[in-house]
């Protein structure tokens, strides 16, 4: 009797996109149901964005798509097939830190820092809007970070000073 | 969340059809709700048809004047547009006063109409609720109902629709329009969404085989008078308790027209015409406003933990009225 070779099962399911991260293209063969967040995390490694409810309610998981600042726990992996995505690494360019960096150090704008790398990104994403005039502009803008150690006010100061800079 | 399918539309037709006859296949544009709603196992769909690269993207004017917003529009770029900020200021009021900017930057405009409700119940899988699972009961009407609903209640559901847009786009007199196996259909606002009745799990009237593609924003302008005030837990990033949209226009030292849309009161934004038609001819006084406001909560029904919700619509509609009256522009 010949031997029949067992079908090579392809997963349906499995989808194959390029996502372009801080500058650097990664294919990954990914399944549906992860989330960008879990991408950036998990198959790519860059554990800098943080993952704090899940659920849209934090923004520790923010990153810039395309320029933009997003949620990345709320979108799903497969749906930025494309896209070009900037995390908290790729902030810096050639060893000298971003602005807002810098800014968030002066101002002492964290405590555990857990928050930080989705305020400084969703930041970029305001100065990129340009929507921001006045201090109490900032605060609303920035409104989709919470800090669970309160650094609010030291936050606020940092994206002024760079505001103010423009 | 479940395992699941996935694919990308390549059209509006397409899309229609990817999803005509496949019960659990749904529509996902900037996945706000809907992920979310997956993660926490309320909705498990077996195959996502994502709609982004339909050209639904663009907010341009009609023939005849009116505005059409693209049904895959950002909640952001719909706020900032020139012509909103211009024309329809009170929609861009509302959308800035919902959610955060990253997830503004994410909904879309049809995303925006189609979102759940945040009640407790409905998003904890292990407590009754008519409307995730028709039949077992509601959790709200006797449990903790501090968001819930106040006017147009049914004994089978109290939820309130939580979005900001569609408040404004009720005072609007904004029309969805979408399409389907049938063809195009355009739905006045006032009809989209429903009141929970028997059927709490039917949120609105949009059939499982439509897309939504636009909205249609009338000519009429109310730039002039209008504001959109919304009372929550916190200054920003919260849920309406209340919210008000109001525009009105005066003719010689009287109110010639009135609108006032209520959020966080019903399954679905809530409008009194009747007593709009009173406050017409009749001067803009708080005295007045504070009357109407009476009459739109006379039928208001409170379930425990919302009884301050009458008291706070009425302060919230006499201070709207007062606030689109005295807008300096
Ligand atoms: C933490 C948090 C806070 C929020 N706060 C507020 C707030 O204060 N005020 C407020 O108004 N909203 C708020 N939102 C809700 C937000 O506005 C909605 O989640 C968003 O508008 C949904 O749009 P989407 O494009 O992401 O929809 P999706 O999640 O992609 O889809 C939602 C539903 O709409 C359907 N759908 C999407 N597009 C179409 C279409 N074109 N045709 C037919 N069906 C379609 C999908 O199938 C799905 O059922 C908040 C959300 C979060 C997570
Ligand atoms: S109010 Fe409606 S959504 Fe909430 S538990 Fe009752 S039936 Fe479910
Ligand atoms: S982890 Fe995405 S908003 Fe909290
Ligand atoms: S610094 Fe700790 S949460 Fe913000």
């Amino acid at each position: 009797m010949d031997q029949v070779a067992a079908p090579v099962l392809v997963d349906q399911a499995t989808h194959t996109i390029t996502l372009t991260i801080n500058k650097i293209p990664y294919e990954l063969k990914i399944q549906p149901w992860v989330t960008l967040l879990d991408a950036i995390r998990e198959y790519v490694q860059l554990t800098g964005t943080k993952k704090g409810c899940d659920q849209g309610q934090c923004g520790a998981c923010t990153v810039l798509v395309n320029g933009k600042r997003i949620n990345s726990c709320l979108t799903l992996a497969v749906m930025k097939d494309g896209a070009d995505i900037t995390t908290i690494e790729g902030v810096a360019e050639d060893g000298i830190l971003h602005p807002l960096q810098q800014a968030f150090i002066d101002h002492d704008a964290f405590q555990c820092g857990y928050c930080t790398p989705g305020q400084i990104c969703s930041a970029i994403g305001l100065l990129n809007e340009g929507k921001a005039r006045t201090k109490e502009d900032i605060q609303e803008l920035m409104s989709g970070n919470l800090c669970r150690c309160g650094a609010y006010t030291n936050i606020v100061a940092a994206v002024q000073q760079v505001k103010d800079k423009l | 969340m479940n395992n699941f399918t996935y694919s990308q539309a390549t059209g509006i037709d397409n899309a229609v059809n990817e999803i005509t006859g496949h019960e659990k296949s749904m529509f996902i544009a900037g996945g706000t709700n809907l992920i979310d709603l997956m993660k926490e196992n309320v909705l498990h769909p077996d195959h996502l048809i994502d709609i982004n690269g339909l050209h639904l993207t663009s907010i341009e004017f009609l023939d005849d004047g009116r505005l059409f917003l693209g049904a895959l529009v950002t909640n952001a770029d719909t706020a900032w547009h020139p012509e909103v900020e211009k024309k329809y200021p009170l929609l861009a009021e509302a959308i800035l006063a919902g959610a955060s900017p990253q997830l503004r930057n994410m909904a879309t405009n049809g995303g925006n109409l189609m979102q759940r409700t945040r009640c407790y119940y409905f998003y904890d899988t292990s407590t009754p609720c008519n409307k995730r699972t028709p039949g077992s009961g509601c959790s709200a009407i006797n449990g903790y109902n501090r968001i819930h609903a106040i006017l147009g209640t049914s004994q089978h559901c109290i939820a309130v629709h939580p979005s900001d847009m569609c408040v404004a786009l009720r005072a609007i007199n904004a029309v969805v329009q979408v399409k389907g196996k049938a063809g195009e259909r355009l739905i006045p606002i006032e009809h989209f969404h429903r009141l929970p009745a028997y059927t709490p799990q039917i949120d609105n009237n949009l059939a499982h085989d439509e897309l939504i593609t636009g909205i249609i924003l009338p000519r009429e302008h109310f730039n002039t008078h209008y504001k959109y005030l919304k009372v929550r837990d916190r200054a920003s990033y919260a849920f309406a308790l209340v919210s008000v949209a109001v525009v009105l226009r005066l003719k010689e030292g009287v109110i010639d027209e009135i609108r006032i849309a209520l959020g966080g009161v019903a399954h679905k934004p809530w409008r009194d015409e009747g007593v709009e038609n009173w406050l017409k001819d009749k001067p803009a006084t708080d005295e007045n406003f504070a009357e109407a406001a009476d009459m739109i909560l006379q039928e208001a029904k409170t379930f425990g933990a919302n009884d301050f919700k009458p008291a706070l619509a009425k302060r919230a509609i006499v201070r709207a009225c007062r606030e689109a009256l005295n807008r300096e522009i």
